[in-house]
């Protein structure tokens, strides 16, 4: 039986969450997640008309401070946990495809 | 038999009749001893731990001004991070990682002389309610050792409850500090959202995560919260209000108790044996005078749902910044940026995180968004306003802090839902940013302690706590040890 959420759009999802689930997980987070979003549906019974959203608990809004330069972190500590660096940079794999011809 | 109390262990240390090395040498053998047992430790070090000792000790023994922490040994959960050993969140994604700097909580404990001798396991990025979603293996409950010790700050309660610490530090984002306090059979307290800065701690929920201390007392919780708690403005949230004298509060006289008792808080699943617990317990308030008026939270039961949206939504966001770029895990081979991302996230993150993150980005996702997160945040206002409404008629709301005594490891695991519908009780005062304690009420027929939670309107940890007091001044249940705590060699 399809579920809330079917193998297809865990998939999606999963792309959209920047992971890679395996078929076992495809299949596994497929029936969870359905079972998750059933029970979640029953906010679909509360009457919510002329509800203001609530973000935040507190009413604390617009926090400014003054725009004054403070230490931050030495290119040496904040590149030492990049799991690759080089010089005072933080090195990926390429971006753009070679043949591409950007 | 009863194991130290902070208070105890500070005025010791304070006054040299036992120093801060011997205390350290005696939470270090209980680790040696009881550490096996529990697996409730991500890491520690206890080379430094004693260095610190001796330098307090000297410090004392020169009459040299100290802090009201000064030697005693904590513990913290391993999501606070640390400028020295590693903070890893229970995730492979951030198994070598070393923080550049110390949370905020970290920075005020160091100014207050207390000595953090290592980091308490946990569900992974704080995403669990028993401790087995560690990357490091599950933690045990020290009263059962086949039973969880609640979650997710399941080795800081653990630890707490066995001895090896009289304190430690957690988080609670749906009832991680009050669950596993109640499990575990300690004092837990959830501060009001925005009263301990969340600076350092590391995000899962932000309009929900709150830093909060475990301890065997009311006095020992209201001691550590004393020196975490006030503003700080790296932490846009933290707010600028002043901090009560909680321990002064404690022994101010108590008149005018107003208990309240919400029917919501007793229905469906509630373990007969925690109603038991819950009712003696609030006839224990009965007999010492209080009030006990029944009020009305008609939104209690949307709580999960709306929880379970707002979390995973804040989350699926929060984690995004495990891009295996920065700092983590990166994948060894990826065959462009794009499997760099999901290879290095694939590989590092546990099943229930990877759950929660895709729950979260669907209900962000386009074409759900209005019916589900916004919807959630819309429901999120009227559990506000129960709570508003209620803390007009009554000091605390008094009731469980979970509906069952702790699980067995293993039950619940493959059951994602079953394991979230254990926190009813719980994220209610997460949503609504209430402060939320749990004490020692009692234990099931199984030998597992029971919980009773005290919810208080925003910032009245004060009043929150001076209540609870008033409990453990009438029962001793928090004096209760678990015999695992009293095999070690010359106890």
């Amino acid at each position: 039986m399809a579920g809330k959420i079917s193998e297809s759009e865990v998939r999606h999802i999963g792309h959209l969450s920047r992971l890679d689930p395996s078929d076992e997980e495809v299949g596994r987070f497929s029936e969870q997640l359905s079972a998750i979003l059933e029970y979640i549906e029953q906010l679909n019974e509360v009457d919510t008309t002329d509800v203001q959203p609530t973000a935040h608990a507190l009413p604390v809004h617009n926090v400014l401070r003054e725009d004054e330069p403070r230490p931050s972190l030495a290119p040496d500590q904040a590149l030492a946990n990049a799991p690759q660096r080089d010089g005072d940079f933080f090195a990926v794999p390429k971006v753009l495809d070679q043949d591409s011809g950007a | 038999m009863t194991l130290p109390t902070l208070t105890e262990i500070r005025d010791t240390i304070r006054s040299r009749t036992t120093g801060a090395r011997e205390w350290m040498g005696y939470t270090l053998e209980r680790i040696d001893a009881l550490e096996p047992k529990l697996h409730a430790l991500v890491s520690y070090d206890g080379d430094r731990a004693m260095e610190q000792a001796r330098l307090a000790d000297e410090r004392i023994a020169a009459g040299q001004p100290v802090g009201p922490l000064a030697g005693v040994p904590l513990l913290i959960k391993d999501n606070l991070c640390t400028s020295f050993g590693r903070t890893t969140c229970a995730s492979r994604i951030l198994a070598n990682f070393e923080a550049p700097y110390d949370a905020h909580v970290v920075e005020r404990l160091h100014r207050a002389g207390a000595i953090i001798v290592g980091k308490t396991n946990l569900d992974e990025f704080a995403m669990g309610s028993s401790t087995e979603n560690s990357a490091h293996g599950p933690t045990r409950n020290p009263w059962n050792l086949d039973h969880v010790p609640g979650g997710s700050s399941g080795g800081s309660a653990a630890t707490v409850a066995a001895g090896v610490v009289a304190g430690s530090l957690g988080s609670d984002t749906g009832g991680s500090i009050r669950q596993p306090a109640s499990f575990c059979g300690v004092v837990g307290l959830k501060p009001t959202y925005g009263r301990v800065s969340r600076y350092g701690l590391v995000a899962y929920g932000s309009s929900l995560d709150q830093i909060g201390p475990f301890a065997r007392d009311v006095r020992d919780v209201a001691l550590l919260l004393a020196n975490i708690a006030g503003h700080d403005p790296r932490d846009s949230t933290c707010v600028k209000r002043p901090v009560p004298d909680y321990l002064a509060a404690l022994d101010t006289p108590l008149a005018g108790m107003h208990i309240g008792v919400a029917d919501e808080y007793f229905g469906e699943g509630l373990d007969p044996e925690v109603r038991a617990a819950i009712e003696a317990a609030i006839d224990v308030y009965r007999a010492a005078g209080a009030r006990i008026v029944p009020v009305h939270l008609p939104h209690m039961k949307y709580a999960i749902a709306c929880y379970y949206l707002i979390a995973t939504a804040e989350a699926s966001s929060n984690l995004a910044r495990y891009d295996g770029v920065h700092y983590g895990h990166r994948t060894a081979k990826p065959r462009d940026y794009i499997d760099m991302y999901c290879a290095s996230r694939q590989e590092g993150f546990g099943d229930e995180v990877k759950r929660r993150i895709m729950l979260g980005t669907y209900a962000l996702s386009s074409g759900y968004y209005d019916a589900y997160y916004l919807k959630a945040l819309k429901v999120r206002t009227l559990i506000r306003n129960d709570f508003e409404k209620a803390f007009k008629e009554a000091d605390v709301i008094v009731g469980p802090a979970s509906p069952v005594p702790a699980i067995r490891i293993g039950e619940r695991i493959n059951d994602p839902l079953a394991m979230y519908l254990m926190d009813i009780y719980t994220v209610s005062a997460n949503l609504a940013g209430v402060p939320g304690v749990s004490v020692p009420c009692g234990f099931s027929s199984a030998g597992l302690p029971v919980g009773l939670q005290l919810m208080g309107p925003h910032f009245a940890e004060d009043r929150l706590l001076r209540i609870a007091h008033e409990y453990q001044l009438r029962t001793d249940w928090h004096t209760r040890v678990p015999p695992i705590a009293l095999e070690m060699s010359g106890q």
